[in-house]
């Protein structure tokens, strides 16, 4: 099963499940099923709660947030998650504040889906990674799909947290198989928003890497290469959930975390945070952020590749921070 | 009230006067003359609070513009959902005759309706929520219609907003959404001709019947203070709206204080325009001897209220 596939099989078995709960979007019904076809089949199955909107993701949200406001549960797709920055107001300043700022819990069940990511040529405004443009907005949580993870367990988490919470899809996972680890690695995957690990088994790790479920394969790539050539053991960790960050971090003295968004004012700066904060006498030293270049995602393939996080970026940082 | 205005160009000042402002006004109960009598002695009393330096933050006073919510009272029920803005002291009151708790909310203190924290501009009990974001209730309250549509068939939701709102994109998307998807929504906008410090004249072009006429969305001018005429005279629009009609009621309003405290730049002629338009001299005349005993009664209260309020202790 492909991870669009797991996506769609968690929509159908959450409305199905759920009678209250909707599905909005631009082009989500069927024939068409999404411009991703994460939605397929929905509309023909579940008439009148799975709904193709107008090109108005600012309003789209706001219907969201009015029915879960009056008790219904709503997930809505952005076409990309680049046009998320249309329902900021919504999302932010509506939503996620309603949670806490009557002076009593309002329980919001409301998720945000966006696809987000390069690599498909899409060009500057289809292809960022908005995590970090969500980050520390009380009352939002923020999940990041990811091979590892049933969406299914992922999405009936988010909804009931009873607070809006976000999914960032990276876009190049859609087509990746899910929980393929080829060995002489092994996957231990995780329960709903929790971390799933990937590590070579009966081995120490010199280092652990965290990634956001959309790099997760390029960080696999770079954990062979540095295997193969370096003799480095790394631990992957790839939380489902990436904002609150909660990690707990095996005993190792190095620590990097990866992802596709652009340099400056990172999720990345985030976990380090974090790690710092509960790891810093047993680290060699800080984390270390690998991201994207500071820069807008260009659309010409061999330009996009100059921006966007590689393999070879993770085995490089690697390999330098560990044998200098 | 008049049929629904063409879509034309033109600027308030072309808006249909009220032609009957010296003629006799409709009957009003006690209660609905005590609700109007109650909020202006509140907003008064919140100005004076302000200005004895009370009050924390800032607020919006909705003098001049009190008998629209409590004319919309009597055309909802208990199972509509009212959305309000930042000037929406009048709303709270009308639906809910809570001056306690809205003024325990906006000090900071015990009883407060949202412990506090929301104040003046945030406010939810029940079915009423209001949020101090220009334009962004709009559509929660058209995800509310589509959850009446669905489960609660007749109910509504009504939705308050300024004529300094129809700037926002919001207020567009979702007239779009409510007329393609028949919800059950009713816009009440209250055109008191002045966004802050800016006419509308400098803020509209066209109108707002000609935005709404733009959605095929039913359009209503409401030009008189006479609460009686007025919901004669919305009843069936009103009632179409429960069908899934949704409904846009402009009332030509004037607001007779700041926009918060102590920022008018108005001129005098203005504000003097304004004053002579104030619903409360007219049904002080129509009835002085009833009109002078419901407005001690209303103003005791208030005054009774604020200093059992100021005397409690933090939210």
């Amino acid at each position: 099963m492909r991870v669009a596939e797991n996506l769609n099989a968690a929509l159908h078995g959450l409305l199905e499940r759920e009678p209250d709960l909707y599905v909005l979007g631009e082009d989500v019904m069927d024939p068409y099923g999404g411009a991703f076809k994460i939605t397929r089949g929905l509309s023909d199955r579940f008439p009148g709660r799975v709904l193709s909107t107008p090109i108005s993701e600012n309003a789209i949200t706001g219907v969201a947030a009015g029915l879960a406001l009056a008790g219904d549960g709503a997930i809505v797709e952005m076409m990309f998650g680049d046009f998320a920055a249309l329902a900021f107001d919504q999302l932010v300043n509506f939503a996620a504040k309603s949670v806490s700022m009557y002076g009593e819990r309002v329980p919001m069940r409301m998720v945000l889906r966006c696809p987000v990511g390069g690599g498909r040529g899409y060009g500057p405004t289809h292809s960022q990674s908005l995590q970090k443009h969500f980050l520390g907005v009380p009352g939002l949580a923020l999940y990041e799909a990811s091979p590892f993870h049933d969406h299914a367990e992922v999405l009936a988490e988010m909804l009931q947290r009873a607070e809006p919470c976000v999914l960032f899809e990276d876009k190049v996972l859609y087509t990746r198989p899910m929980y393929e680890v080829e060995p002489p690695f092994a996957l231990r995957a995780a329960d709903g928003g929790g971390t799933a690990q990937v590590s070579l088994p009966g081995a120490d790790p010199d280092c652990v890497v965290v990634a956001g479920g959309g790099v997760a394969h390029r960080v696999l790539e770079a954990m062979r290469s540095l295997l193969v050539e370096e003799e480095i053991v790394c631990t992957l960790l790839v939380p489902s959930r990436i904002y609150p960050v909660d990690l707990e971090l095996p005993d190792v003295r190095q620590v990097f975390v990866v992802e596709e968004g652009t340099a400056g004012g990172t999720w990345g700066a985030e976990v380090a945070h974090v790690v710092h904060q509960r790891h810093w006498s047993r680290l060699d030293g800080p984390v270390t952020l690998v991201h994207s270049a500071d820069s807008v995602v260009p659309t010409a393939a061999h330009l996009e590749r100059e921006v966007l996080v590689s393999a070879a970026d993770v085995h490089r940082t690697i390999r330098e921070k560990l044998r200098g | 009230m008049s049929a629904p205005a063409p879509p034309r160009e033109r600027s308030r000042d072309d808006l249909p006067h009220d032609e009957g402002a010296h003629a006799p006004l409709g009957e009003l109960p006690d209660e609905d003359l005590s609700s109007m009598l109650t909020i202006r002695a509140f907003e008064s009393a919140l100005l004076d609070l302000f200005d004895r330096g009370m009050l924390n933050g800032t607020t919006h006073t909705c003098l001049g513009q009190e008998y629209v919510p409590v004319a919309l009272e009597g055309l909802l029920a208990a199972g509509d959902h009212v959305f309000s803005n930042h000037r929406g002291h009048g709303h709270y009151l009308a639906r809910h005759r809570d001056p306690e708790g809205l003024l325990a909310e906006i000090m900071g203190r015990r009883g407060a309706v949202c412990g506090g924290v929301g104040g003046s501009q945030h406010i939810r009990r029940d079915r009423y929520l209001s949020t101090g974001v220009q334009g962004e209730s709009l559509p929660v309250a058209c995800g509310v219609a589509l959850h009446l549509k669905r489960t609660e068939p007749g109910a509504l939701a009504c939705v308050y907003v300024g004529d300094g709102t129809f700037g926002e994109g919001a207020v567009y998307e979702a007239l779009n959404i409510a007329s393609l998807w028949d919800l059950p929504l009713l816009v009440v906008v209250e055109n008191n001709g002045i966004a802050q410090s800016t006419p509308l004249a400098a803020n509209m072009a066209g109108s707002i019947a000609g935005r709404a006429a733009a959605f095929a969305v039913e359009h209503r001018l409401v030009d008189t203070v006479d609460v009686a005429a007025i919901r004669r005279g919305l009843d069936a629009a009103v009632r179409a709206v429960r069908q899934g009609r949704p409904l846009v009621v402009e009332f030509a309003t004037h607001r007779l204080g700041p926009h918060s405290k102590g920022d008018d730049t108005r001129s005098a002629m203005d504000i003097a325009q304004a004053r002579a338009a104030d619903w409360y001299p007219r049904y002080a005349a129509a009835d002085p001897e009833r009109f002078a005993r419901l407005d001690a009664v209303a103003r005791a209260h208030i005054a009774a209220v604020t200093a059992d309020v100021v005397a409690r202790e933090l939210s």
